[in-house]
């Protein structure tokens, strides 16, 4: 899984939705493996502004990446700077959890991510 | 000068609304000015000779699109019509190779008969060589016959055009994604040509956005993919995605064989119902075919017996929904309540602008028919409508209004969570698709056409 798509995701249990504690999910024993995307600097432009940038710090934070700016690059930032692009690009597109557990941190649920396929079924008392 | 759209003969009701879509896409303004479902030949302004061959390369109904030099109803208002129209270009096309063909719809010409239709516009003047492979203009007479005109005794056509090649499109495309050579496909895979028009519909595009919250084998996220979006899929059945085991090919694989790794989102494992995706305009497009109900597909999460299940069990100690080997339970659940939890999600995850489509089953009795659902922020863009012989699917696509466009006080009926625990209250196509279509069911012709079609999914808890 991505950690863009990381950054999408929160706890499926609605009662944790309208918590701010339940996203980003906490990875937990991950495994990290990254594969080789070609650049597409267009596609990382659509993208920012639905990040939630301060959940993509925490979470680069969390795998040990170097810290990110404290504020979302723009455009114009990103066109003059492309290491940072290079490096946006590795997080969030090439960068995979493999296997590991997500964790909530509202509910304390820990959703298994097996083969790259997160798993977000609940067990009925969650439903 | 005006252009004409040659489409092929089928899904007749997508045509437009593919072609359309195209335009908003390539930001042309496109005026219809004449079409028929029963004519391949459609009749259009655009805005110039490069916005004519923008608006079909990626279509897969239209084949190609032509300079109109000339109509008629016969060949002598055909040469008249062309002196008229077109006398001003001849000039152009004096000295360049060239190349005419005849395409007779819904009627044929033999080669004597072919030559003789384009030895009659040698008044045209032109003095190139003719090529008849890669010649610098193509040149097309479009004949239309009338229906069944072989068996009536009828040779003449009922119009005839002349067109000069402009492009053409990517229908050729549909053999490279058949499913017959699909690494993975399962038994509701969508036909490939279908998931390609969709994908043109939702206006799939490099550098966008798009998912299938079920996704199955992946046929929508892979034809997304190929128009260049980066395309995410989820289902509540994780062996979809994940195949039938190591070794076994899985939804990836799909995106490997076709090249398009690079446009490879995710997939993970979750039931809409009980989405994990966070309320934010995260897509540009939504696409899918949700599960009908019919045998038991249907399933969202929760156990059939409201009163159990409320607490977590354990054994020997350990919690048993934290084992690796732990299914969730599931139950059954309402196809009108889910398609009504799809257009919510929708509005709460498309971008202003973006699309949802998807394909939803009617029954062709006015009195059993399924009623397109509404919502006050999705505006539906296309109705197109793949005709069986007692019921029909349809392909509904919305776009996302701003919110600043949304009338406010038209406040959607709320449909009734049917709490039901049988499959048949739950869903009426599932009803009339074992009652109402039973005559037809037992005929033997329609279930063989309803089994390759919609065949059984697999029962999964
Ligand atoms: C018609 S199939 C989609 C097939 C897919 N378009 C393809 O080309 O392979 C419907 C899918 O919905 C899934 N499904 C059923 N209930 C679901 C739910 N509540 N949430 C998510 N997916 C669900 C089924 O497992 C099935 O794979
Ligand atoms: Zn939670």
């Amino acid at each position: 899984m991505k950690v863009l798509t990381l950054n999408f995701l929160t706890c499926a249990v609605k009662a944790c939705k309208s918590s701010t504690a339940s996203f980003p999910l906490h990875p937990k024993d991950c495994e990290l493996v990254s594969d080789t995307i070609e650049a597409n600097p267009a596609l990382i432009y659509n993208i920012l502004p639905r990040v939630d940038w301060a959940a993509l710090m925490t979470t680069a934070s969390e795998l040990g990446f170097p810290t990110l700016p404290a504020q979302a690059p723009t455009k114009e930032e990103l066109e003059a700077d492309e290491k940072m692009m290079g490096e946006l690009h590795t997080l969030l597109l090439e960068t995979q959890i493999s296997e590991g557990m997500l964790r909530c941190g509202n509910c304390g649920h820990e959703y298994r991510v097996k083969e790259g396929i997160a798993n977000f079924l609940l067990p009925n008392h969650l439903v | 000068m005006d252009y004409m759209i040659r489409f092929t003969q089928v899904h007749e009701t997508f045509r437009l609304a593919e072609i359309e879509a195209l335009a908003v896409l390539e930001g042309i303004h496109l005026e219809v000015l004449s079409y028929s479902p029963s004519s391949p030949f459609c009749f259009v302004k655009l805005p110039s000779e490069d916005a004519a061959r923008r608006l079909v390369k990626r279509s897969i109904l239209a084949k190609a699109i032509y300079e109109v030099w000339g109509s008629g109803s016969n060949y002598l208002d055909l040469h008249d019509n062309v002196r008229g129209l077109s006398q001003h270009v001849w000039p152009l096309y004096k000295t360049c190779s060239f190349k005419f063909s005849v395409d007779s719809f819904q009627g044929s010409r033999s080669t004597t008969e072919q030559r003789k239709l384009i030895e009659e516009f040698r008044f045209l003047g032109f003095d190139g060589p003719i090529k008849m492979k890669g010649a610098e203009q193509d040149f097309c007479i479009s004949e239309e016959f009338q229906f069944d005109a072989a068996a009536l005794g009828v040779h003449q056509p009922q119009a005839v055009h002349l067109g000069r090649y402009l492009g053409g499109s990517e229908r050729e495309i549909i053999g490279k994604y058949d499913l017959k050579k699909r690494k993975y496909i399962c038994t509701t895979s969508m036909d490939a040509e279908l998931a390609l028009i969709t994908a043109n519909i939702t206006l799939a595009a490099p550098g966008k956005l798009f998912y299938d919250p079920f996704v199955g084998s992946g046929s929508f996220p892979v034809a997304c993919a190929h128009f260049g979006a980066l395309a995410f899929g989820s289902d509540i059945d994780g062996r979809s995605i994940r195949g039938k085991g190591k070794g076994k090919p899985d939804l990836v694989a799909n995106f490997i064989q076709y090249g398009l790794t690079n446009q490879f989102g995710d997939s993970f494992v979750a039931d809409l119902t009980n989405t994990p995706l966070r309320a934010a305009k995260l897509f540009d497009g939504i696409v899918c075919d949700p599960p009908y109900g019919v045998r038991e597909g249907l399933k969202v999460l929760g156990c059939r017996d409201p009163t159990k299940g409320k607490e977590p069990i354990f054994r020997d100690g350990k919690a048993h929904h934290t084992e690796e080997s732990f299914i969730p339970p599931k139950k059954p659940y309402s196809f009108l309540a889910m398609l009504d939890d799809i257009l919510d999600f929708a509005t709460l995850s498309l971008v202003d602008g973006g699309r949802l489509s998807f394909w939803m089953p009617t029954s062709n009795d006015l009195d059993q028919e399924i009623q397109i659902p509404i919502h006050p922020c999705l505006q539906i863009t296309s109705v197109c409508t793949q005709e069986f012989n007692r019921w029909s699917r349809r392909l509904i696509t919305y776009r996302r209004i701003p919110d600043s466009e949304v009338v406010a006080g038209v406040a959607r009926e709320q449909r009734t969570k049917e709490t039901g625990v049988n499959a048949d209250d739950l869903n009426p196509f599932r009803k009339g698709y074992f009652q109402g279509f039973k005559a037809a069911f037992s005929s033997g012709k329609l279930s063989t056409s309803l089994a390759a079609l919609r065949p059984d999914y697999e029962v999964f808890d």
